[in-house]
C-alpha cells in the first residue's frame, strides 16, 4: 500500500514518523486480511445491508422538524451574515 | 447517600415511596462523579444545572420519569456536547437535535446527564483511543475497561450512574460490559434508530442499553427500539413487551454452543465460568446442543474491511468546514488535510486510510466485495444455526480484561480479541452480555460475561435466557 498516496485520498496529511509506522501497521493487517482469499465465494451474493430493507420511501411532503438556524451557526468555526464563513477557495 | 448505587428499578421504587426527588438522585450522582471520576475517567462532562431543570419539569407516572440515564458520547443530546472522544469535536460542537434514542428517553421521562468516555469514533476495543482522558476498569484500575463504550461500562460498574446507553460496531457494547460486570445488550440491526448517532460503520452500527441487571435492560430496550421516519434503516416492526418476557422462563429452550467459540486462544478460566452459566441453564429446563459456525476465523477481516471502509466515508464529513476543529491552510485541500490530521487520533487515522485503500480502484473487487460476500457466509451460518437452536451461547471475550497498554503498540492483536463479538454486527442479530462470575488475577477480582446471541429480532430471548443466568 502506497500509505502516503492513500493518505491524499483521503484528506490526510502524515509526518514521516506517521507514514512509516502506519505503514507497517496496515501492512500486518492486511497480512491477515488476505486470509479471505482461502474463501470460495464464486455465485455468493454480497450483503450490504444486514437487513434486507429496500427502497424505504415517505411521500414528497415537507415537515416542520428543522434545526435551529442560531443552534447550528453556534457550532460553526467562523461565521458571517448568517451564513457559515470559510476562507476563499474559488478564484 | 449514592443515588448512583441504585438501578432503574430501585430508583423508581424510591420515587414511588417519596424517598427521593430526581434533584436528589442528580445530585447526588454529580457528587459521587466528582468525588471519584477524577481517577476512573468514565465520563468526559456533565451538565447538573442542566439537567436539575428538565428535572424541574419530569412527570413521575411516566416508565422511566426522573430517572438520570448517562450517554455516550456520540449520541447527540439536544445543548449538550457532542465530542465522540475526539479532539475534532470536542468543546467545538453542542448537538442541535436529540437523536431519536435520547428523544424517546425523554418521552418516556428520562433525563439524559453525562456524556461518557469511549474509544474515539468508537473505533477501539479498550477506550484507550479515547482523544480526551483515559478510562479505567472498576475493578482493578491498571486494567482496561473494554471498549469502545468504556466509560458508560465503568460508570454503571463503579455506581457513577443508574444506568447508561452505548453503542455496538463489532462488539462495543457487549465486550465493555463483560471486562466491567455489568449487562449489555446489542440489539437486532435496525430494531433501534441510528439518527442522531456520530455514524462509524452504518450498516453495523446499534445503540443499546448498559444496565446494572437484566430488568433494566429490557426496561431501557423498551423505550428506545422502535420505528423512526428519520432512519431508513430502521425497522418497522412492533416493539414486545420485552420486561414481561424476563418471566416465561427457558424450559423447552435450545442452546446453541459453537465449537469454534471454546476451541483454542479461549482462556480455560473464562471457559470454566461460562460453562458453569450454561449448567444453570440446563438447570432451569434448557437443552444445550454442540453446533457449527465454520467461518468464525474469518470475522476479524470481513469486519476490518467492511467497517473502516463504511468509516471514512462516514468521517469525511470532519472537514473543518461546517463544525468542529478548522485548521486554516492555504488552499482547500491543505485546510482538509491540516485539520484532519490535528483532529484525529492514530487509530482513526489508520482505519481511514485502510477504509478508502479498500474501496479504491483497483483494490474494491479484491477487499470490499470479497468481504461482503464473505459476509454472506457469516449471516448464513447464522440462518442455518438459527433453524434448530433457539439462542447461541458462547464466551463474549478470550480473555478477562488486559492491562492498559498491553495490545496498543500491536492493532491487530487488539483486533483479534473482538473474535467472538464480531459476528454479530455482520450477521445483524442481536446479543447481550451477562455477568456470569470472575477470574483472579494479580490479586484482583475481574469479571466475565455470558454471551447469547438471538436471530433477528431475537431480543425476548436472550433476556429471558440471560435473566435465568443472572436469577439462577
Amino acid at each position: 500500500m502506497d500509505v502516503r498516496k492513500v493518505a491524499h485520498l483521503a484528506r490526510l496529511s502524515l509526518t514521516e514518523e506517521e507514514a512509516e509506522r502506519y505503514g507497517s501497521q496496515l501492512e500486518h493487517i492486511l497480512e491477515h486480511i488476505e486470509k479471505l482469499d482461502e474463501l470460495d465465494i464464486e455465485g455468493i451474493e454480497p450483503t450490504a445491508h444486514a437487513m434486507p430493507l429496500h427502497d424505504v420511501m415517505r411521500d414528497d411532503v415537507a415537515h416542520d422538524a428543522c434545526l435551529d438556524q442560531e443552534e447550528v451557526l453556534g457550532n460553526a468555526p467562523a461565521q458571517a451574515h448568517d451564513q457559515i464563513r470559510m476562507p476563499k477557495v474559488v478564484d | 447517600m449514592n443515588t448512583a448505587a441504585l438501578d432503574i428499578a430501585t430508583l423508581r421504587e424510591a420515587y414511588d415511596a417519596g424517598d427521593l426527588t430526581p434533584a436528589d438522585a442528580l445530585t447526588g450522582i454529580a457528587r459521587e462523579i466528582e468525588n471519584r471520576d477524577g481517577e476512573l475517567g468514565s465520563y468526559l462532562s456533565h451538565d447538573l444545572e442542566l439537567a436539575l431543570e428538565e428535572a424541574r419539569d419530569v412527570d413521575l407516572s411516566l416508565p422511566l420519569g426522573g430517572v438520570p440515564i448517562a450517554i455516550k458520547d456520540l449520541i447527540s443530546a439536544r445543548g449538550q456536547p457532542c465530542g465522540c472522544a475526539s479532539q475534532i469535536l470536542t468543546g467545538k460542537y453542542i448537538a442541535p437535535y436529540d437523536a431519536t434514542v435520547v428523544r424517546r428517553l425523554r418521552e418516556a421521562g428520562a433525563i439524559p446527564f453525562g456524556r461518557t468516555n469511549m474509544d474515539e469514533f468508537a473505533m477501539g476495543s479498550s477506550t484507550e483511543n479515547s482523544g480526551i482522558r483515559p478510562c479505567r476498569n472498576p475493578h482493578d484500575p491498571d486494567r482496561i475497561p473494554g471498549g469502545s463504550s468504556g466509560g458508560s461500562a465503568a460508570a454503571v460498574a463503579a455506581d457513577l450512574a443508574v444506568a447508561a446507553l452505548g453503542t455496538d460496531t463489532g462488539g462495543s457494547i457487549r465486550q465493555p460490559a463483560s471486562h466491567c460486570g455489568i449487562v449489555g445488550l446489542k440489539p437486532t440491526y435496525g430494531r433501534v434508530s441510528r439518527y442522531g448517532l456520530v455514524a462509524f460503520a452504518s450498516s453495523l452500527d446499534q445503540a443499546g442499553p448498559m444496565t446494572k441487571s437484566v430488568a433494566d435492560a429490557a426496561r431501557l430496550l423498551q423505550v428506545i427500539a422502535g420505528p423512526c421516519q428519520f432512519d431508513s434503516t430502521c425497522l418497522d416492526e412492533p416493539v414486545p413487551d420485552y420486561v414481561a418476557a424476563l418471566e416465561d422462563g427457558i424450559d423447552g429452550m435450545t442452546i446453541g454452543l459453537p465449537r469454534e467459540y471454546f476451541a483454542d486462544g479461549l482462556d480455560s478460566r473464562v471457559r470454566e465460568r461460562v460453562e458453569a452459566a450454561i449448567e444453570k441453564l440446563e438447570g432451569q429446563g434448557a437443552k444445550t446442543v454442540e453446533i457449527t459456525l465454520p467461518h468464525l476465523d474469518y470475522a476479524v477481516a470481513t469486519y476490518y474491511i467492511i467497517a473502516t471502509a463504511e468509516a471514512s466515508a462516514n468521517l469525511a464529513r470532519f472537514d473543518g468546514v461546517r463544525y468542529g476543529l478548522r485548521e486554516e491552510a492555504g488552499d482547500l485541500i491543505s485546510h482538509y488535510e491540516k485539520t484532519r490530521a490535528a483532529g484525529f487520533g492514530d487509530e482513526v487515522k489508520r482505519r481511514i486510510i485502510l477504509g478508502t485503500y479498500v474501496l479504491s480502484s483497483g483494490y474494491y473487487d479484491a477487499y470490499y466485495l470479497r468481504a461482503q460476500k464473505v459476509r454472506t457466509l457469516i449471516r448464513d451460518d447464522f440462518r442455518k444455526a438459527f433453524e434448530t437452536v433457539d439462542v447461541i451461547a458462547s464466551p463474549v471475550c478470550p480473555t478477562p480484561a488486559f492491562r492498559i497498554g498491553e495490545k496498543s503498540s500491536d492493532p491487530l492483536e487488539m483486533y483479534l480479541a473482538d473474535i467472538y463479538t464480531i459476528s454479530a454486527n455482520l450477521a445483524g442479530i442481536c446479543g447481550i452480555s451477562v455477568p456470569c462470575g470472575t477470574v483472579e488475577e494479580g490479586g484482583k477480582t475481574l469479571p466475565t460475561g455470558l454471551q447469547l446471541i438471538g436471530k433477528d429480532l431475537g431480543e425476548p430471548d436472550i433476556l429471558r435466557a440471560a435473566y435465568a443466568v443472572e436469577q439462577g
